[in-house]
């Protein structure tokens, strides 16, 4: 059967893929951040993942607002790169996992998640910069993905209620797949972050440490977390990270903490960046 | 569940994009999304106000985008991720873009997030700085 072997949380930032993609990641400003996640592209090549389910949210590069799909799924064979406004990043396109995707989009909608299913996709930063942080800049990407986007650019996103369930019932779906499979979830996006208005540059820092821990010790309490919080506390981009919840539902009761990293500031954000692992009882 | 948007408009400086700002910025926020391609962005930036024209926007919508006045635009339904398509088209980053809604310019608000971002103390509330 197939197994859930890992969770990765990490923030999205779009300049992270610009520092990556123009080679500066060395430099003063960014190099503290990329140092940050040295430990993880190795236990990356350690732990290396036949596929990742990979939840985001799509930035107005693909979706624009005719169709703004809550929750959904990619099951194409692969997904290029958007053109976000400043050309699309030189990277190499990402492969889908169709079979397992297949598979788990149908098990989803089983269990009532109405999934909008995408057989055509472009994938942005949402998905992209996560992947150059754990990889680098591989020539061909070293696990096959399935974009999960979520909606949390209007509201109402879904609550966290949901994306917490929606978790379990990937873990329930990638479990029932015949095929001997590892497969990661990750979460992107967030920590503490608002991009508009006369708030913008908000960073909390304590709030974004300790929504990490309760994330790991009780993510049954955190669910109920109302958006409005996350707003005022983590700031109006800060409630993307109801997307980590998804990943930490389908990882089971227990995790062990495998790594952590906080770095202010990549841009206008608040960098996290967790990996857990299911603990088996 | 009945929905309260009347919530988040206690939140200091800030615009919350709602179901009912992607009605009302549809066309708006359409504009922008046609910006993701290049040969849009020259047409756009060699002459904006007849690149709008051929849009259904309202009139305060174009003279937003014609000012680059960001906030203006939030408030007319724009949403920023949107928006940043106008910047990008230009060249700018993000910080360069966010930074003209604040009472900073772009080095002193740059110089703000590098020493931590913006303190949340005193940001919390409308109610609480007097603001409503
Ligand atoms: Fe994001």
């Amino acid at each position: 059967m197939a197994k859930i072997v890992a969770g990765i949380a990490t923030s999205h930032v779009p300049a992270v893929g610009h520092a990556v993609d123009s080679g500066k990641t060395q430099d003063a400003y960014w190099k503290p951040m990329f140092d940050g996640y040295e430990f993880s592209k190795q236990w990356a090549k350690d732990n290396p993942a036949d596929v990742a389910i990979i939840v985001y949210n799509d930035h107005a590069s693909y979706f624009g607002m005719d169709i703004m799909p809550t929750f959904a799924l990619g099951i194409a064979d692969s997904f290029a790169i958007c053109d976000e406004g400043y050309g699309p990043r030189p990277i190499p396109v990402v492969e889908g996992a169709p079979e397992l995707a297949t598979h788990l989009g149908a098990s989803l909608i089983m269990d009532d998640f109405d999934m909008t299913i995408l057989n055509a996709l472009e994938v942005d930063h949402g998905l992209t910069v996560p992947m150059s942080l754990m990889y680098g800049s591989p020539e061909k990407w070293p696990t096959k993905v399935i974009p999960l986007p979520v909606n949390v650019v209007m509201n109402p996103q879904p609550s966290g209620e949901r994306c917490l369930a929606l978790g379990k019932a990937i873990k329930r779906a990638v479990e029932q797949f015949d095929g001997d499979l590892r497969v990661e979830v990750w979460g992107t996006g967030g920590m503490s972050h608002q991009i508009q208005g006369a708030r913008a540059g908000l960073i909390n820092l304590p709030w974004d440490i300790q929504f990490m821990d309760d994330l790991i010790n009780q993510p049954e309490v955190l669910q109920y977390k109302p958006h409005l919080e996350y707003m005022i506390e983590a700031g109006s981009e800060g409630v993307e990270l109801i997307m980590w919840l998804i990943m930490r539902g389908a990882l089971g009761d227990k995790v062990n903490e495998v790594y952590r990293f906080n770095h202010v500031p990549a841009s206008n954000t608040s960098v996290g960046h967790l990996i857990l692992t299911p603990k088996e009882d | 569940m009945k929905p309260n948007f009347e919530q988040y408009k206690d939140i200091p400086g800030t615009t919350i994009f709602t179901i009912e700002s992607a009605q009302k910025g549809f066309h708006l926020n359409q504009f922008c999304m046609s910006l993701r391609d290049a040969k849009n962005r020259e047409r756009f930036l060699a002459d904006g106000p007849a690149y709008l024209a051929e849009w259904d926007m309202t009139d305060e919508q174009k003279q937003a985008v014609i000012d680059r006045d960001f906030q203006r635009m939030l408030d007319l339904g724009g949403n920023v991720y949107f928006l940043s398509k106008i910047f990008a088209a230009e060249g700018l980053s993000y910080v360069q873009a966010v930074s003209t809604m604040t009472d900073m310019n772009p080095e002193e608000y740059q110089q703000m997030m590098i020493n931590g971002g913006r303190n949340i103390e005193g940001w919390r509330s409308k109610k609480e700085r007097g603001e409503a």
